[in-house]
């Protein structure tokens, strides 16, 4: 049984791959040599001021946008008005499931108010975030998938207008039966939601085996396997999504709008309107508040550009509380069965993960949030040999999407639970468990990810002392206790959503005689600080103060693209393209100086709004000179720097979701009161510490930490997106339980607890000064932690999120002292792709005869694909 | 809809304003599409979430509740007003952007008239005071804590700010 004793052990230590950090000499040059001029990261990971001290990283500080905020000044996307406007309403579906027979909008065109109508018949192309599921029309055409689909849209004088206009329209449908749930799905080939899912209702079902699944669990002492569900829950945003549309003097159609993403919402108009993007320009306005929900192109937006064009006048719709719940594209509703072999010593051997998604009515992330939930399980314990088999079906509800951690949180639920069963099970303790098996730095994963630095170890260690686990832990009086969990998350996807050899993010500044600089990028603000983490990389390569800088983002015309403000990330990616172009700054500023002080180059520092001799620093310009003297010497002053992740050795079909330039880790402690009678839950502390490389500004970093820890307790404990059946005698439409911000319930300051943040900081030679992403990651454990809390707490286990009060009751009430989903259906799942782990020799193909996208990508390129036969370094 | 329209006076931020409004307007539309005070938010138009608290006669209030109609004679003061006519921040402001009392922003004017109002009828709120007081309104990015650190820092500095006063004890 034991490979130990024949000194075999499998897993990621037989995989050694030491990385250049980016602090060595060559300042990551190897790694951009290789990828031409597009940084791939590997900058010096030191501070840029005079004997590599930092001018402002890591120094608490005003964020940029600090005071607008404070003041009320920023203005979000229906903050703008305009001259002449007009207002713009949809009306919505009220059937989940039906064939739009008739639309009859002569009535409401005679309104004296209204100025147009639409329907599905002016938007005959489809859009859709991912290329692989472009199914969404703007207005729908022939059929309706989900209350509050929109059919057509108003455009009038005012918003009652439009009111009483839609009230106008006659639509004729034919209702069609309502699928509900994935297993109503499975079962019900017919009527199709889409018909270019893989069959039936079956949007994408997935199955991938990294190693030998059956040797795996042969050389197990003991096997677990359970179930899991985690419901569905949304963003909610505080800011309504709205979105203005206007021709500007040169009849260029532009976008303000409550995005996330703007360049994409730049490709979906250009595709819907089937018009030149060079004629568009969107501008994503700051957003109050995104999470994930404001990332896919939405109706609103396509409808108020047609509208706006057809018109020549500026139209605006925002959505009201209810719509905003119906656009969703939030956590999907997922039930996963873990099968888990360990040793006697609690060493895994090998994880099977079947997940079951509902999708609801269209793609949107689908695809990759499908196979995101099978992704991230290696990235923090080693697991020689693992199987994921994914499924998401079509339901007739808003569509699911990207929720802060995107895909992952299910099965890190599922996965850190089960660990602490295995532990009581086998009486080690769950942190030791956890500490004996961390993935080592510098290796591959059984499904080839590429873990660089990992402070896992740091961080678990960090809230078992500051919690007092090991005195703790299991000894707290009947109804109070402690649960650990971990996780890990992305600092942004390896892979562009649209496969090409673009940069990921662009940066551009422009310096002048003014002293101070502009630096603009297409990221969007939606509250986590970006605009202030651009400044902060030109601050600290120029060695200025915030004050000399602007920032310009989220502006498809003013400044380079950037993908968006999704999968943590702009932070790794936009700070890296803003070094590069800063570097170039400081070296145009440096030659002009050098010559003008005549001092050689490299004893010029930048540091506290100058530029002096580092061994005479008295011999300098202000800064505001020194740009003079640049400009000078070199003419008008301006630079750039691009971002693009290096390729990774996941080779096979699949292999492009999970891949990241690194890879963030938490861990937490959360102390949790349990009422044995009622299954009232309160938490009181949470110890949570993350490995974040570096922190740029600890300000934002706690808040981001926080924020995440807050958003977790709300889905731990009462947040979820349901439905239900209307009764009989009304439609029998599946609609949303609660859509508003007083039944959709959130933790208000009064459920806050104590959060108790450490910052494990080991910078990561991929990241801006070491930095690696904050703004998902510390979600993650919080979740299963409360679950492993109860557990301590009151001996009962919750295998389902939230844990409500009366989810709590049941288990307490259960003769097995168990809560859970019932078992996970029968899903006929494809053949699986075969991929041989590193450690046994893989290249990282899989066995199939089709090309994966990522070889597909490498011809293009003219790159061979021998990355990882050749040892799997990128660096 | 087809009322006539209504001629009100409203006290705005120490200035008076007048509007022609519908009989039903809310102080939100009558603030944000007649006044351009736009610094006023909305979040559900429902009286649940406290984006839109602004201060009606120093005591927050739900503008998306409150009819114009209602206002008239009253004095109102949204977040425009609160640095007064001066580029210098109020304590709550400068505390509220240094401390990461505001992130997305957009739950950060109903968060600040409501604290402002707490601030002004008690000298010395615990954070327990505090939380109570902010508990309607809701904010989906920081957690909280940031916010009460920030009003406690605000209460510090006006503290501070009377003690030195002249006159003071």
């Amino acid at each position: 049984m034991s490979s130990e004793k024949d000194g075999k052990k499998k897993g990621p230590r037989a995989f050694h791959d030491p990385v250049v950090r980016g602090a060595s000499g060559d300042g990551g040059a190897a790694a951009n040599k290789a990828e031409g001029e597009i940084s791939t990261g590997w900058h010096d990971v030191g501070g840029r001021g005079p004997g590599g001290q930092f001018n402002s990283i890591g120094k608490a500080r005003r964020r940029v946008d600090g005071r607008a905020k404070a003041t009320g000044l920023t203005q979000y996307a229906d903050d703008l008005s305009r001259p002449r406007m007009l207002y713009c309403r949809l009306l919505r579906s009220p059937h989940p499931h039906a064939k739009v027979i008739k639309v009859d909008t002569a009535k409401a065109a005679h309104h004296p108010d209204v100025k147009l109508v639409l329907t599905g018949a002016d938007f005959p192309v489809t859009y859709g975030i991912l290329p692989v599921s472009m199914d969404e029309h703007p207005l729908a055409r022939d059929l309706v998938r989900h209350v509050g689909d929109p059919v057509a849209a108003v455009i009038a004088r005012s918003e009652d207008a439009c009111e009483a206009a839609m009230r106008l329209i006659e639509v004729e449908y034919e209702v069609l039966e309502t699928i509900s749930n994935p297993v109503e799905a499975l079962a019900t080939d017919e009527p199709r939601i889409h018909d270019h899912g893989m069959w039936g209702n079956v949007h994408k079902a997935v199955s991938l085996q990294f190693g030998d699944l059956d040797e795996g669990f042969a050389e197990a002492d003991q096997i677990f396997e359970h179930d899991f569900f985690f419901e569905g829950n949304t963003h909610m945003p505080l800011e309504q999504h709205s979105s203005l549309a206007e021709l500007d003097r040169n009849g260029v159609l532009t976008l303000h709008s409550s995005t996330q993403t703007p360049h994409y919402v730049h490709k979906a108009l250009t595709r819907a309107l089937e018009m030149d993007s060079a004629r568009i320009r969107v501008v994503a306005c700051p957003n109050g508040g995104g999470f994930g929900g404001k990332s896919d192109p939405f109706n609103h937006e396509l409808v108020v550009a047609k509208a706006a064009l057809i018109l020549g006048r500026p139209v605006k719709c925002t959505l009201n509380r209810e719509e905003v719940f119906y656009c969703h594209r939030g956590r999907h509703p997922v039930q996963m069965r873990f099968k888990t072999g360990v040793k006697k010593d609690g060493t895994l051997t090998a994880v099977d993960l079947q997940t079951l998604l509902d999708g609801g009515a269209f793609g949107s992330y689908g695809v990759a949030s499908t196979f995101y939930t099978g992704a991230l399980q290696t990235v923090t314990y080693e697991i020689p040999r693992y199987a994921f088999r994914g499924c998401r079906t079509f339901t007739n509800k808003p569509a699911c999407g990207p929720k802060r951690g995107h895909g992952t949180v299910q099965p890190r639920f599922g996965q850190e639970v089960q660990l602490d069963i295995i532990a009581h099970e086998l009486g080690i303790d769950p942190a030791d468990l956890r500490l004996q098996q961390v993935v080592p730095p510098d290796s591959l994963t059984a499904n080839f990810l590429k873990v660089r630095s990992i402070g896992l170890k740091n961080c678990i260690e960090a809230v078992v002392e500051k919690s007092g686990w090991r005195d703790r832990h299991g000894k707290l009086p009947e109804g109070r206790g402690l649960g650990l969990a971990c996780s890990s998350y992305l600092s942004g996807a390896g892979l562009p959503i649209y496969w090409n050899q673009l940069p990921h993010s662009g940066v551009q500044l422009k310096l002048d005689r003014s002293g101070h600089v502009v630096a603009s990028c297409g990221a969007a603000e939606i509250g986590q600080g970006s605009d202030d983490v651009l400044a902060n990389m030109v601050c600290e390569v120029l060695g200025i103060g915030a004050d000399r800088v602007r920032v310009i983002t989220g502006d498809t015309d003013l400044g380079p693209v950037d993908l968006g403000s999704y999968s943590s990330r702009v932070t790794l990616m936009m700070g890296n393209a803003a070094i590069q172009a800063a570097e170039r700054a400081r070296d145009m500023i440096a030659t002009a100086v050098a010559k003008k002080l005549e001092v050689s180059k490299d004893r010029l520092a930048f540091a506290d709004d100058r530029v002096f001799d580092v061994e005479d620093p008295e011999t300098g310009l202000p800064f505001a000179e020194a740009c003079i003297v640049a400009e000078s010497f070199h003419g008008t002053l301006g630079t750039v720097g691009s971002y693009k992740p290096p390729p990774s050795p996941a080779r096979f079909k699949g292999g492009g979701v999970g891949p990241s330039p690194t890879y963030s880790y938490s861990a937490c402690v959360m102390e949790t009161e349990v009422c044995p009678e009622t299954g009232w839950v309160n938490v009181t502390d949470v110890w949570i510490a993350h490995d974040i490389g570096r922190v740029l500004n600890p300000v934002l970093a706690r808040g981001q930490v926080e924020g995440g820890v807050y958003m977790g307790l709300g889905e731990a404990m009462m947040e979820e997106q349901v439905f239900r059946r209307l009764p009989n005698k009304y439609s029998k439409a599946l609609v949303h339980r609660h859509p508003s911000l007083l039944e959709y319930k959130t933790p208000t300051f009064l459920e806050m607890p104590k959060v108790h943040t450490t910052f494990i900081e080991e910078p990561d030679g991929a990241g801006p000064f070491g930095a690696k992403e904050v703004g998902q990651g510390p979600l993650l454990p919080i979740m299963p932690a409360l679950s492993n809390s109860i557990f301590d707490a009151v001996g009962v286990r919750v295998m389902q999120c939230p844990m409500s009060p009366q989810t709590v009751f049941k288990a307490l009430q259960s003769k097995d002292k168990m809560v859970g989903p019932k078992p996970f259906p029968d899903v006929p799942w494809p053949e699986p792709t075969k991929v041989t782990p590193p450690w046994e020799g893989g290249d990282g193909r899989g066995e199939s005869t089709k090309k994966s996208f990522v070889e597909k990508m490498d011809a293009e390129a003219g790159r061979g694909s021998e990355t990882v036969a050749s040892g799997g370094s990128n660096s | 809809m087809s009322q006539p329209p209504l001629h009100l006076k409203l006290r705005v931020n120490d200035e008076e304003h007048h509007v022609s409004t519908p009989p039903h307007a809310t102080l939100l539309e009558t603030l944000r599409e007649d006044l351009e005070l736009t610094g006023t938010k909305h979040g559900c138009e429902l009286g649940e979430c406290g984006a839109c608290a602004v201060l009606v006669d120093g005591s927050p209030l739900l503008s998306c509740l409150t009819l114009s109609r209602e206002c008239e004679g009253k004095s109102v003061e949204t977040i425009e007003g609160v640095a007064g006519d001066s580029s210098e921040l109020h304590p709550l402001q400068e505390a509220f952007a240094d401390l990461g009392g505001s992130q997305c922003g957009y739950c950060t004017s109903g968060l600040i008239l409501t604290a402002k109002s707490l601030v002004e009828n008690n000298d010395d709120p615990s954070r327990a005071t505090i939380a109570e007081a902010l508990s309607g309104n809701i904010c989906r990015c920081t957690g909280y804590l940031q916010v009460l650190d920030a009003v406690e820092k605000a209460v510090q500095v006006l503290k501070d700010r009377r003690l030195s006063e002249p006159g003071a004890a």
